[in-house]
């Protein structure tokens, strides 16, 4: 782990007081940051907070949201509740695996832009189907609209 | 500033009312995740920027000291009528715009602000009507709104707007003028029971914890992890009119003599959990949370637990253990956790909406509670009308409203197609079907019928869903979502999803069926929580009302709703074939022959539908049929 990785964990660590029932809002900052839980800040707060690294593992392992590899600068969560099934979200999905390189075994793209994840329920069922990217949600998707949203995001990418 | 007193409190509510009466009119914009994704923030702004430019002075938020008319101008929670939106509401005259962008503000300005003169073209039409006003409109005039009466109509970041309507005056009797036996008689009495699924009675659980005389903490814990697909009427009240849910948090630990209290947010609801941030903020500033709430000598103190995407962390003692920063699986009963719940406290784990009946249960007594809704099932329910449904949102009727009157009557009946069914209280419910319309919608009813309410999530299905497809579905959702604790839903669920599978992708045998029962009720007896439990009810319920569908799939091989996909059929019309061999050579099945040049053929034996060589034609020559 790096100097200022340490540094930032550390931090994070004094906000939640090293109180081992905050693991979860912990690696919840931690995430936010790098995208993704380097397993060396694991193994850091695990020591910090008293707990075992098995345990520690254990809770990033169990939750969804978690993940020990990076994800893509862009997360684009494809929401498959009922009420987008039902207006049929799959075609959106297999829109954006076609169009980002992913698939459902392979979520993040190679180039580290995009990551696609199925999600259940992203509680905008009445604009069904729906997607969010970074957490700020597209309504009423067509595979049409999946391609400008995809096209925008590139030209963004590729203009900072 | 701390309201230390009942007279200070009294004094607060006056000032912040008469600022509330000087805003002469109020421009209320959906803030709700529905309406800020269709760039409701944007119209906002530029309502803003033009009423300041036409020298207009615009309060952004409600000022103490404020002597001068103004117009307010305010986000508000969700209105329930997601399909329309952005929404914008004009007060005093209740007018509802639809579909409002940013290049329309000029022209309401103009018209309605100025000189109360209604846009005609942002008005919501129906059916050859014209309806100005929000209370007009049929998806809101067949409502009666208990939970939702204040979502979209005021300002969902303002504690000030929601002290001035009389916000908290619930809190102040619970302090001043009841004991917590009392308040938990007045619960008990009014018969509301728990809105999250089970309709366990609120009163009783309360009492339960308050018998803990001697525990040194006691915990209210919120569920707010509303995960079941197709409901959102949590986030809406999270997100709408934070405070009235937290008042109820409140009330709940005087009444079971708790301190602490835990919102459990799921981390899908961003916009929830920076609300009830600030809501708490402030009320921690206005000392109505904290110690010594309004010099009552009571205290209560309150924490956001942001869930990280666990389906089963709804299921009280998973989301306990998740609180506690563990992985969060459910375990075994008793201990209940009325007993031992949160950090091995007694503790009062209640829905949102639950939580949010409580103010108006308090103010207006236990009787009034009891005249709406049905026999034993009081109060109303808030629906998540979705899926084929021509208007979706966010309904609220009394308990026992029919069915059909919510389906066709709010909503306006399927948007294409004929209704076929309903799926009812996410995947641990049930599908009903054409003879459910008439059905009222209660706890008592509802689980005669073999579904159940849940959370309130009301997925419309018209002629174009498969329910084998559906249940499949659902399986696949419990797959991904079961802890893996217990063996029975762990295992028993995905054989059962093999067996979908195998059904829907044409493959199906016509022992299947039996297995698919034997499987389910397997499950259903040795799962450890309610989840593995109810997990295998959408299966049961599309076996007994749609078995007709899954004998199509297996015995004829044919999808009555033409959505398998391995039930199409594949063939080749040779009038357009030009024999280039590219589907031949593609085939992954070796199931085309022919010669170049001469049209080629599919051997439906060898055919496995995937639907590669359709996909490769360049003469559109493969014709797919269900």
């Amino acid at each position: 782990m790096n100097e200022s990785m340490k540094q930032f964990v550390d931090e994070v660590l004094e906000q939640h007081s090293r109180d081992c029932t905050q693991v979860i809002a912990i690696m919840q900052d931690i995430q936010a940051k790098y995208r993704y839980l380097p397993a060396e800040t694991l193994r850091y707060v695990a020591k910090e907070i008293g707990v075992s690294t098995a345990d520690i593992f254990g809770v990033a392992t169990f939750y969804e949201n978690f993940s020990l590899e990076p994800k893509g600068k862009f997360v684009i969560k494809c929401c498959d509740g009922t009420a987008c099934h039902v207006r049929k979200s799959d075609a959106i999905a297999e829109e954006l695996y076609k169009l980002t390189g992913t698939s459902p075994d392979k979520t993040t793209s190679d180039d580290l832009l995009f990551t696609v994840e199925r999600v259940s329920c992203l509680g905008a069922c009445g604009l069904a189907p729906v997607c969010t990217v970074n957490d700020s949600v597209h309504a009423a998707m067509t595979p049409e609209k999946v391609k400008e949203l995809i096209d925008t995001l590139r030209k963004e990418n590729a203009e900072e | 500033m701390k309201i230390m007193s009942r007279e200070q409190l009294s004094a607060v509510r006056e000032s912040c009312k008469k600022a509330l009466e000087l805003q002469k009119k109020q421009v209320i914009i959906c803030g709700g995740s529905g309406c800020v994704a269709g760039g409701s923030k944007l119209v906002y702004a530029r309502m803003k920027e033009l009423m300041e430019e036409k020298g207009l002075k615009v309060d952004v938020v409600l000022q103490h000291e404020s002597h001068d008319e103004s117009v307010g101008l305010k986000h508000s929670g969700c209105h329930g009528f997601c399909e329309m939106g952005p929404l914008m509401r004009i007060e005093p005259a209740g007018i509802l715009y639809i579909k409002v962008k940013p290049e329309h503000c000029e022209q309401i300005i103009e018209k309605t602000i100025l000189n109360d003169e209604v846009v005609d073209e942002l008005i919501f039409h129906d059916e050859g009507k014209d309806f100005p006003r929000q209370e007009d409109i049929p998806f809101y005039k067949q409502q009666s709104r208990v939970v939702l009466e204040h979502c979209g109509n005021i300002n969902a970041e303002s504690v000030e707007e929601y002290i001035a309507i009389g916000g908290y005056s619930a809190l102040e009797k619970a302090l001043f003028e009841m004991e917590p036996q009392q308040i938990i008689d007045e619960v008990s009495e009014s018969g509301l029971r728990g809105r999250g699924g089970a309709g366990f009675p609120a009163g009783k659980k309360w009492a339960q914890v308050g018998a803990h005389k001697e525990a040194p903490v006691k915990y209210i814990v919120c569920n707010g992890d509303e995960g079941d697909p197709g409901a959102f009427m949590d986030r809406a009240i999270m997100e709408g009119d934070p405070h009235r849910m937290i008042e109820g948090m409140i009330i709940a630990g005087i009444a079971c003599g708790a301190e602490e209290g835990y919102i459990y947010v799921r981390a899908e609801y961003p916009l929830a959990v920076q609300r009830l941030k600030k809501a708490i903020e402030d009320d921690e500033k206005y000392g109505i949370l904290g110690d010594d709430i309004f010099g009552s000598g009571k205290n209560f103190h309150l924490h956001i637990n942001k869930g990280a995407g666990a389906f089963v962390c709804g299921e009280g003692s998973a989301m306990q253990a998740s609180i506690e920063g563990k992985r969060g699986m459910p375990r075994t009963k008793p201990p209940r956790t009325v007993d031992k719940g949160l950090f091995d406290a007694p503790t009062a784990l209640n829905n949102v909406e639950t939580l949010a009946n409580v103010p108006p249960i308090i103010n207006k007594g236990a009787e009034w509670f009891k005249s709406i809704g049905s026999e034993g099932n009081s109060g109303t329910k808030v629906f998540a009308l979705t899926g084929n449904i021509r208007h979706t949102g966010l309904v609220e009727v009394p308990m026992g409203t029919h069915l059909k009157d919510v389906v066709f009557g709010i909503g306006g009946g399927c948007s294409h197609g004929e209704f076929k069914a309903v799926q009812i209280g996410g995947p641990s419910g049930a599908c009903l079907t054409k003879d459910h319309l008439e059905l009222p919608l209660d706890f008592d009813a509802t689980k005669k019928a073999g579904a159940i309410i849940g959370s309130g999530g009301l997925v419309v299905m018209g002629d174009d869903t498969c329910m084998v497809e559906l249940a499949r579905f659902f399986m696949h959702f419990i797959k991904n979502e079961s802890c893996g604790k217990c063996t029975a839903c762990r295992d028993g669920v995905p054989r059962i999803l093999a067996i979908l599978e195998r059904i829907v992708s044409g493959d199906g045998k016509p022992e299947d069926l039996e297995t698919l029962e034997e499987l389910s009720e397997m499950v259903r007896i040795c799962s450890l929580c309610g989840l593995g439990k109810t997990a295998t009810n959408p299966v049961v319920s599309t076996l007994k009302n749609f078995r007709d569908e899954y004998e199509a799939h297996i015995i004829d091989k044919r999808c009555p709703a033409k959505q398998c996909n391995g039930m199409k059929h594949y063939s080749i019309v040779p009038e357009l074939c030009r024999g280039c061999g590219r589907c031949k050579n593609n085939c992954p099945h070796g199931a085309i022959t022919g010669t170049i040049k001469n049209p080629h053929v599919i051997d439906p034996e060898k055919c496995k539908r995937c639907g590669l060589c359709a996909s490769l034609c360049a003469f559109k020559a493969i014709k797919e049929e269900f």
